[in-house]
């Protein structure tokens, strides 16, 4: 009995061992298919139609790179497989294999850097404020003594409390358990605010019942690099994603995505989210570049 | 995995320089404060909740065991209702469509209103506890209690409660004990508790193992408190030859 313990115990050890490699060219040559991360309500970045389909501008970025990276390793066909993730298990997916690609809305820092690799910055998100249009509140100061509503798990809980030391603002926080949750709470009218990035509040707004009860509002809180995500310490595989997408960014495809998703009619409801590209995410197309938020927040 | 970094929890969570005695110092919060904060906010939602089950369990639990048909109907209405419906689906009930049907509830806050829907989902837990504790005793006991000119509410107070409720303390540690842990759907409706703090600081800090093992380790030693509380009173509370196993 202790020896099949033993010898089961080594198994396990040398499986879990083997699972570390990183190199997922190879597991994809390998496997024919590859596991696409993709989120369930991102605004118009990465978000589900119902029965398993996924759509969105990240999403269709890392359709236009797994093509690519198919027609480089020469596959007769690849196999996507749309695995959605949420902001706990994002990371941790994409670590022990589960997730190779991760295109959804996840921002670029050094925190993150320590575990995963960014592909070059696709996306520039502001951190604004959603406001019923008819509450009369323009900015951040305005928000004192209010309660602000944001998601639980995202960067923008720690924005708002580095905002509320370093201006002094004093609100309260209410936390939604995720994005459509968080809006339901501004909706309601059980926060006056709803602060997360400027894509997802356009987007949530653009799927509300009234869109045109609702404004996006104030000061730039918080810039963040919005990028695909992938395995640590997989040089092949990082260029090959950062090839392709130099590539649409040089041609002008990427532009033309964002147009596509960003400012014109989308599934499923043919609303238009109408948020132009912003200066920062015009010149990260120009330069493509994989830096972390801590470099834009030093400028 | 390789690595394990529980200085994190020394971290302060707004800069990230790590506090020397590992609790913050002049109004600076390190995740360790952060996480006793969000404890005592479990402890305070279930501890309050227990207390409220307790005490509509025990009087539904017994409603259901009088004679009397309307007050049997009303112990087993409130006991099916909360027993049908999921913890968390009763939670967002009492939080979105209760205050849209009832406005004053909308300015109750929403610790209130957790507390209410776990310790009304726990009453009735408890009520069927309560109520089989009252129907295992033999239906003499009852029957002497009036035969010996004691009121109906009397033979409860004096002889069918004293027993029904020694006989039930084993489950009700259960229930206790479930409240601790079932108190962590509290995150979905923005109380500031354990889980919430593990969802957040894993988040901020990219170091899950440790703050879900710190969580972990918090929410096994709530619950096992309670037990012992319990177990010590249940001894305090024993009468040698009351009920049959002692």
């Amino acid at each position: 009995m202790k020896k099949t313990l033993l010898a089961l115990a080594a198994v396990v050890a040398t499986t879990t061992a083997v699972a570390q490699t990183s190199d997922t060219l190879k597991k994809i040559k390998d496997t024919g298919s590859v596991t696409m991360g993709v989120r369930e309500s991102s605004g118009a970045l990465s978000y589900t139609l119902g029965n398993g389909k996924f759509v969105g501008y990240h999403v269709e970025i890392c359709e236009n790179v797994l093509a690519d990276v198919q027609k480089q390793l020469g596959l007769a066909k690849l196999d996507i497989k749309y695995q959605p993730v949420t902001s706990q298990n994002r990371i941790p997916l994409v670590q022990n294999g589960t997730v190779d690609i991760e295109c959804g809305s996840t921002t670029n820092n050094a925190t993150r850097q320590k575990d995963v690799a960014f592909a070059v910055t696709t996306f520039v998100e502001e951190v604004r404020i959603a406001v019923k249009a008819n509450s009369g509140i323009t900015s951040i100061a305005q928000l004192n003594g209010k309660k602000v509503a944001t998601t639980t798990g995202t960067t923008s809980v720690q924005t708002l409390r580095r905002n509320e030391r370093a201006t002094g603002v004093n609100f309260e926080e209410v936390f939604g358990k995720d994005h459509a949750d968080s809006f339901l709470l501004l909706e309601s009218g059980r926060a006056d605010a709803f602060v997360m990035d400027g894509a997802i509040l356009a987007g949530n707004i653009a799927k509300a019942k009234n869109p045109a009860d609702f404004k996006i509002v104030g000061e730039v809180l918080s810039v963040e690099p919005i990028a695909i995500m992938m395995r640590k310490d997989d040089p092949a595989f990082k260029k090959a994603v950062d090839d392709s997408i130099k590539n649409m960014m040089k041609s002008g495809q990427i532009a033309k995505l964002w147009t596509k998703w960003f400012e014109q009619p989308i599934p499923p409801s043919n609303t238009t989210v109408g948020m132009p590209a912003n200066e920062n995410t015009r010149m990260a197309w120009a330069n493509p570049n994989d830096k972390p938020m801590e470099d834009y927040a030093k400028k | 995995m390789s690595t394990w970094d529980w200085q994190v929890f020394c971290k302060d969570t707004i800069e990230g320089e790590i506090s020397p005695r590992c609790f913050g110092e002049g109004g600076d919060i390190t995740y360790l404060d952060w996480m006793i904060s969000a404890w005592g906010w479990t402890l305070s939602v279930a501890l309050l909740a227990l207390v409220v089950a307790l005490l509509v369990g025990s009087v539904m639990g017994i409603l259901r065991t009088t004679p009397s048909r309307a007050l049997v109907a009303i112990g087993n209405i409130w006991t099916e209702l909360f027993r049908n419906i999921p913890l968390l689906v009763q939670v967002f009930l009492w939080y979105h469509v209760l205050p849209a049907l009832i406005p004053p509830l909308k300015d109750f806050p929403s610790f209130l209103l957790v507390v209410f829907a776990l310790g009304f989902f726990t009453s009735a837990r408890i009520a069927e506890q309560v109520r089989a504790g009252i129907q295992s005793l033999p239906k003499g006991q009852r029957y002497a209690g009036l035969a010996m000119g004691l009121t109906l509410p009397q033979t409860y107070r004096y002889v069918l409660l004293p027993m029904a409720f020694r006989i039930v303390i084993p489950p009700l540690t259960s229930e206790s004990m479930n409240i601790i842990k079932n108190s962590s759907v509290a995150f979905a409706v923005s109380i500031a508790e354990l889980t919430m703090f593990a969802m957040q600081a894993q988040e901020e800090t990219s170091r899950g193992i440790e703050v879900y093992l710190a969580v972990t380790a918090l929410y096994f030693v709530s619950a096992f408190a309670i037990n012992r509380i319990a177990l010590f009173i249940e001894q305090r509370v024993r009468v040698p030859g009351m009920i049959g196993a002692h």
